[in-house]
């Protein structure tokens, strides 16, 4: 007050003054600063809820640009790139397309180091594998009542399984066709007794078999690149970044199609039914009395209803019809379930709110509806509201691939990542890609949800706005 | 009270009914029909069929009577399985879940205070970080992932041991639930994690506590009388709606372990559309979550005088 | 006191986690508390899971897994294949089909079938399992039981070959005058209301089994429900059924057969449908049989397991719409997809299973025909793909329908993972070859069911398993009659056909029809057979003897037996 320093003070008449009036009192100021600018400000301070808002963004650019940038149709199939691992060898050979075969010609030579003289005829390639055999070794007046092939990935020791069972067949010869992939088989013939039952008579060789494609299929799928091939050239088969599924779809495509699915329901059914919700429970807790009573108690039922009972139960009665996709039901059917417990909590912070004094204030000072609703109501709602929006986005991702592991998710040949999970599971120790990729997309999703959702939390909570 | 409680009994009811309303016209409005087969049946038996069940009468008599059937608590004959009662069909499946459940729920509950407790025992050190980490995968990752990864590691555990230390399925004995049950869990754990660590981190700040330390009492009684004991209880106050979330969401568990329990027994009763199986069901799980709730409610305001109910 | 060195903060941190793992202790020994009331509780329930070996050679009894809770043991109402293959089991009719498929004596020692009657003559030490002797009065109430129109048998219509049946279903005469009789307790008079060749064959169907009338009204309603719900008349009884979970079989004593039911106990230990969870069970050996999918195949030949493989007998084909007004009327345009659907490439490239059969009729491999199997002496017509001849039918259909451009088609398809894979490979090539647009409608069960009722489809993914083993299960299925035919296609000459084969005695006359029939819809393209389905599975090396069946039991381990040594 005063700068007086002097020890020997002393009082005088000037001192009992009053002040002098228009005097500026002191003014401690900061910048002006809006609620939203303020919780921005604190979001760029939390360093992991920012990435995840970039990652969040990033994710979304992926999914809607992708299509643009990696124009595969996520529903073409490469029947020859089956279940592809990324980074796979995809080297393959132009040969002439398959014609039916009917068994050896005359001028085989059999093997002479096996008893069946089991051979392979002509190439193996990934078209056919085919073998032929004959009646040797046999003693005097025996004979052989038929053959079995099997089929197998791993060499084989004494006393083994011979693998896969392929055939029974009374012919010298045989033709594999299922699903030969660029690798070595070994192949194994037993020859049957009367009863049919094997006997200890049987033969292995192993057979490496090359991958081939005839020159219309590349031409049709693209892969000569207007160069001119003949047979026998090599060439390299469609590329799949992060490998294809089991129908030989690109997984990069089906992942950013997948993710549009997913992230369509895991950030619009929220934001639907948090509106709704909004509406409702701004309705009830503005109007109060009897209407609120009406309006809640209809709220508690719904809210009563199991929900992923319900979830399964809405979800067969709406269907889905021939060629849809099922995104817009399952849509539907959250809103439908889920919108009560956002009005309850918007609700119940509109009864708070409207006991404030400041709203009494603002009443006092003349204020209408509309200013107190626009002005009070809805800014300090809102933190709230948009906390939960995004701490429900990881619960309706999860939700949708939920319902796609029951098979009751999206309708194919739409992709989404939850069906993708689904299907990957089922190939999950030979193909492991197949679940990796999008449980990792759910993961980072959920993940950066859930940490901006905390973020968001911190930055909007108005108790620690005041705690500097 | 007593009132009170009336009240909130008569409006339970009122509440099942409306569930039970639901699902009825829900079930009805599904196309197809539960008598319909892969192969088809003459007009003759189909009329047989409808009259045993009463799929005949006008859609608002079978409502009528269905709702004075559950009026008595009697759900009628499932349609899959024509000489069982609905009602068994419950009593059998639901303990299932429901003790699947509750394990899974004290599983969530302890790991939750647990490791909550301990990172924020050593907050940002690096137990810290591995149990957030762990924490983190736990919440992001779907449940029925989660469940067919762990059965694999359990066949590959039983594989190596050369003798079965857990089962990978089936149901019966302790050791059937343990791996179910931590499945289920889990993700109700991770979120308890969270809360607890937050919870106890704000309780250093308080008051009482640096009242407590300049008594000078000893660290390890604060730890126990006022920090732990503090910050369980807004854990305590989640696990109610996490139990009604738990006990009715064992489908995937239930499916990947091949536990009888009765989410299973609902999803393959909604393919199989089984009118009565899955009216009884959603009624019966209805009425247990209501009433749970108001239990729960009561309860609380038993227990925490600041939350007793005002008439 | 209060002061606090820097060291102590340190060990402070650890002194806490150390209260807290007693803490934790404590809490371990409550969970611990808690797990034994809970299996204390779970035991007095009763679902407990039978846990045991997947082959146990001391108590000679073997584990297996069943895909579902067997829906229906009641034996008049049974239709499925789970309530199939226990029933096969446990119960035993007039007649069965040997380990060579072969129709054979059972509980009736011989038979004759002629024009207006069939005839069985009923051994005498056939008993039930209370030891009670099995009698032709048992199999009278069993098929006036299904017939009863308030029993609501959905196969009721299995028995209308019998005199006055199909009245009594209506509803309009008693059960009492049905065309049965027993002349003595040991001798069973059918008296037929049409000739029909193979009523012998009909027979080993699950609805023709006896059921005993005291029995059935002691149970009051729950004849079927639980284990001691049934009485039971074959190698094995329940001895105990835990819903969902398990079931657990005995050999009954008291049945006739020695060389049936050599394994003292066959625990189903498992009830599931997941693949997964199948082979897990299987991996750690829990079960002895376990069914493959595709993608498990490379897991079971590391693990080098022994794997078989059977056609279960099944044929799935697409149905094309034939209603009025439906673009799959045109056989222009159903020929343009005869010719651009490789049936081998689905088979070899898509559904990748050993077992499968690239399907080229609507009858299976196996059928017998006169002497060899039916498609030997009747082998089916097939075209060879050929994108050219295809893209000209389709111009040819275009021109005939007056179409400027096609529209959408809807492909009606069930939910589960083959189909899905299926279907989607067809849209695709039906797009690529012809470029026509499906619409996938994938629907579940019952809503499927009902769209197949009412026609709400172009294209459908059907299928059809065998009742009973003679080709007019399948023959009959395009009867313009006939409510399985979906795409209700009608023609009078198809219907000629099947009236000779529903009607003529001897067996030369029906293969031609059933030779004729399989032309036919070949010709005017009715359906495209597109596989015959197979199984692939894997079992214990120990286990022998397991009889895969097409009819009955699908698998059947009333033959089985553990060799140790293997």
């Amino acid at each position: 007050m005063s700068e007086q320093t002097d020890t020997s003070w002393q009082p005088s008449a000037s001192d009992f003054a009053p002040k002098p009036k228009h005097q500026t009192a002191d003014v401690i100021t900061r910048p002006a600063m809006s609620y939203w600018q303020d919780a921005w400000r604190r979001l760029k301070e939390n360093k992991r809820a920012l990435f995840s808002l970039y990652l969040i963004f990033g994710l979304i650019t992926f999914t809607l640009a992708g299509p643009h940038l990696w124009t595969i149709d996520p529903s073409a199939q490469d029947l020859d790139q089956i279940g592809m691992a990324p980074g796979a060898d995809r080297n393959v050979t132009i040969a002439p397309a398959y014609q039916p075969w009917y068994g050896p010609t005359s001028d085989v030579i059999y093997a002479d180091d096996n008893p069946l003289g089991l051979v392979l005829v002509g190439d193996a390639t990934s078209q056919a594998v085919r073998l032929a055999w004959q009646e040797t070794g046999l003693g005097a007046g025996q004979t052989n009542y038929g053959y079995k092939i099997y089929r197998t990935l791993f060499a084989l020791n004494v006393g083994d399984a011979f693998g896969l069972p392929l055939m029974e067949t009374q012919n010298h010869y045989f033709e594999d066709r299922l699903d030969l992939q660029p690798t070595d088989y070994y192949y194994t013939v037993v020859a049957l007794d009367k009863q049919g039952v094997e006997t200890d008579q049987s033969t292995t060789i192993q057979i490496s078999v090359k991958r081939v494609i005839t020159m219309l299929e590349a031409q049709k799928r693209g892969l000569t690149q207007n160069k001119t091939v003949a047979e026998g050239d090599q060439i390299k088969l469609a590329l799949h970044p992060f490998g294809t599924d089991y129908l030989g779809r690109d997984m990069l495509a089906r992942l950013i199609y997948g993710g549009q699915v997913s992230l369509f329901i895991g950030i619009f059914a929220p934001l639907l039914y948090v509106l709704l919700g909004v509406i409702y429970g701004s309705i009830a807790g503005f109007l109060g009395g009897a209407v609120d009573q009406l309006m809640m108690r209809f709220a508690d039922f719904a809210v009563a209803l199991p929900f992923l009972l319900f979830m399964i139960l809405l979800k067969v009665i709406f269907g889905i019809g021939p060629g849809e996709s099922g995104v817009l039901p399952m849509l539907v059917a959250m809103v439908i379930l889920l919108w009560p417990a956002p009005a309850r909590l918007v609700r119940g912070q509109i009864l708070q709110i409207r006991e404030e004094g400041y709203i009494n204030a603002s009443k006092l000072l003349g204020a209408s509806t509309n200013y107190l609703v626009l002005r009070h109501m809805i800014p300090n709602t809102m933190g709230v509201i948009l906390v939960t929006i995004t701490f429900q986005v990881p619960s309706a991702i999860f939700t949708e691939a939920f319902l796609s592991f029951i098979g009751m998710g999206v309708a194919p040949p739409t992709p989404s990542w939850g069906s993708m999970c689904n299907d990957g599971i089922k190939s999950m120790l030979t193909r492991p890609h197949e679940l990796f990729f999008p449980a990792l997309f759910i993961s980072i999703t959920v993940l950066a949800f859930n940490l901006l959702g905390d973020g968001l939390r911190d930055a909007l909570d108005a108790r620690m706005r005041n705690r500097e | 009270m007593l009132r009170y409680t009336l009240k909130r009994l008569v409006l339970g009811v009122l509440t099942v009914w409306f569930i039970a309303t639901a699902t009825f016209f829900g079930m009805h409005a599904v196309p197809g029909d539960p008598l319909s087969n892969d192969k088809s049946t003459t007009a003759q038996i189909r009329a047989n069929l409808e009259a045993k069940y009463g799929l005949d009468k006008p859609l608002i008599t079978q409502y009528a009577i269905y709702l004075k059937n559950i009026s008595q608590g009697d759900f009628g004959i499932s349609f899959t399985q024509e000489n069982r009662q609905v009602n068994d069909i419950i009593k059998e499946h639901f303990p299932i879940s429901a003790i699947l459940g509750i394990l899974a729920i004290v599983f969530a509950a302890l790991g939750g205070i647990l490791w909550g407790a301990l990172t924020a025992l050593y907050r940002n050190r690096w137990p810290d970080s591995v149990i957030m980490f762990l924490v983190i995968l736990g919440i992001s990752v779907p449940s029925f992932v989660v469940a067919a990864i762990s059965q694999m590691f359990l066949v590959n555990i039983n594989a190596f041991a050369g003798t079965t230390i857990l089962p990978v399925g089936g149901w019966g004995t302790v050791w059937h639930m343990i791996v179910p049950a931590m499945v289920l869990g889990l993700s109700t754990m991770a979120y308890l994690t969270r809360l607890m660590r937050s919870s106890m981190l704000e309780i250093v700040n308080t008051d009482y506590i640096r009242t407590a330390q300049s008594k000078g009492l000893p660290k390890t009684r604060i730890f126990s009388r006022h920090q732990l004991r503090n910050a369980i209880l807004p854990v305590v106050t989640v696990l109610g709606p996490a139990i009604a979330g738990i006990t009715t969401g064992g489908f995937v568990v239930e499916i990947v372990f091949a536990i009888p329990g009765l989410g299973r027994y609902f999803v393959e009763a909604i393919q199989q559309l089984d009118y009565t199986v899955i009216m009884g069901t959603t009624v019966f799980y209805g009425a247990f979550l209501v009433f749970m709730v108001i239990l729960v409610d009561l309860l609380y305001g038993w227990i925490d005088p600041r939350v007793r109910i005002n008439p | 006191m209060s002061s606090k060195s820097p060291q102590k903060s340190a060990t402070s941190a650890n002194s806490l986690s150390r209260q807290l793992g007693l803490y934790f202790f404590i809490a371990i020994v409550l969970v611990a508390g808690l797990l034994f009331a809970l299996n204390q509780l779970a035991g007095l329930m009763g679902t407990a899971t039978q846990e045991a070996q997947a082959v146990d050679f001391a108590n000679n009894s073997i584990s297996a897994v069943l895909r579902e809770e067997p829906p229906q043991l009641d034996s008049s109402k049974a239709t499925d294949s789970t309530s199939g293959l226990v029933l096969g089991h446990i119960m035993e009719g007039l007649l069965r089909m040997d380990l060579q498929d072969r129709l054979s004596p059972a509980i009736a020692e011989r038979w004759e079938v002629s024009p207006t009657h069939a005839t069985f003559w009923l051994r005498k030490d056939a008993k039930w399992s209370d030891g009670k002797p099995i009698t032709a009065a048992d199999f009278i109430f069993a098929w006036q039981l299904a017939l009863k129109p308030e029993t609501g048998s959905e196969y009721a219509s299995l028995l209308y070959p019998i005199e006055n049946a199909e009245a009594i279903n209506r509803g309009e005469l008693p059960a009492s005058a049905l065309g049965v009789n027993a002349p003595d307790p040991h001798t069973l008079v059918v008296a037929l209301s049409r000739p029909i060749a193979f009523f012998d064959k009909m027979v080993v169907f699950p609805t023709f089994l006896p059921v005993r009338e005291d029995f059935y009204n002691a149970t009051q309603g729950r004849f079927g429900a639980d284990a001691k719900d049934l009485l039971y008349s074959g190698p094995y009884v329940i001895k105990s059924w835990v819903h969902g979970a398990s079931m657990l079989l005995e050999r009954n004593p008291h049945y006739w057969d020695n060389n049936r039911g050599k394994l003292a106990q066959i625990n189903f230990a498992y009830i599931t449908s997941d693949a997964t969870a199948t082979l897990n069970f299987f991996k750690d050996e829990r079960i002895a049989l376990a069914r493959l999918q595709a993608e498990n195949l490379t897991e079971a030949l590391r693990l080098k397991w022994p794997i078989r493989r059977f056609a279960d007998g099944t044929v799935f084909y697409l149905e094309f719409n034939h209603r009025e007004g439906r673009l799959s009327r045109n056989l222009n345009f159903r020929k343009a997809i005869q010719h651009v659907l490789d049936m081998e490439e689905l088979v070899y490239k898509v559904t990748k299973l050993p077992g499968y059969l690239p399907g080229k009729s609507l009858f299976p491999d196996w059928l017998i025909g006169v002497e060899k199997t039916l498609r030997e002496e009747y082998p089916a017509s097939t075209v060879n793909v050929n994108s050219t001849k295809a893209k000209a039918y389709l111009a040819l259909a275009q021109e005939e329908l007056g179409l400027a451009e096609f529209p959408e088609i809807t492909l009606l398809t069930s939910d589960n993972p083959v189909s899905n894979i299926q279907s989607e490979w067809l849209q695709e090539v039906l797009k690529q070859t012809l470029g026509l647009t499906i619409k996938i409608d994938k629907q579940i069960f019952k809503q499927r069911l009902a769209k197949m009722g009412a026609g709400e489809f172009g294209l459908l993914l059907g299928g059809w398993g065998p009742d009973y083993n003679d080709p007019l299960t399948y023959g009959d299925l395009f009867a313009s009659w006939n409510l399985n035919n979906r795409g209700r296609y009608s023609s009078a000459k198809m219907d000629a056909l099947i009236n000779t084969a529903q009607n003529a005695t001897a067996t030369p006359d029906r293969m031609q029809a059933f030779g004729a029939i399989q032309q036919q819809i070949f010709d005017d393209v009715v359906i495209l057979p597109m596989y015959e389905r197979g199984v692939t599975y894997v079992v214990h090396p120990q286990l022998k003897g397991v009889k895969r069946r097409v009819i009955g039991a699908e698998t059947d381990y009333t033959y089985a037996y553990i060799d140790p040594d293997a």
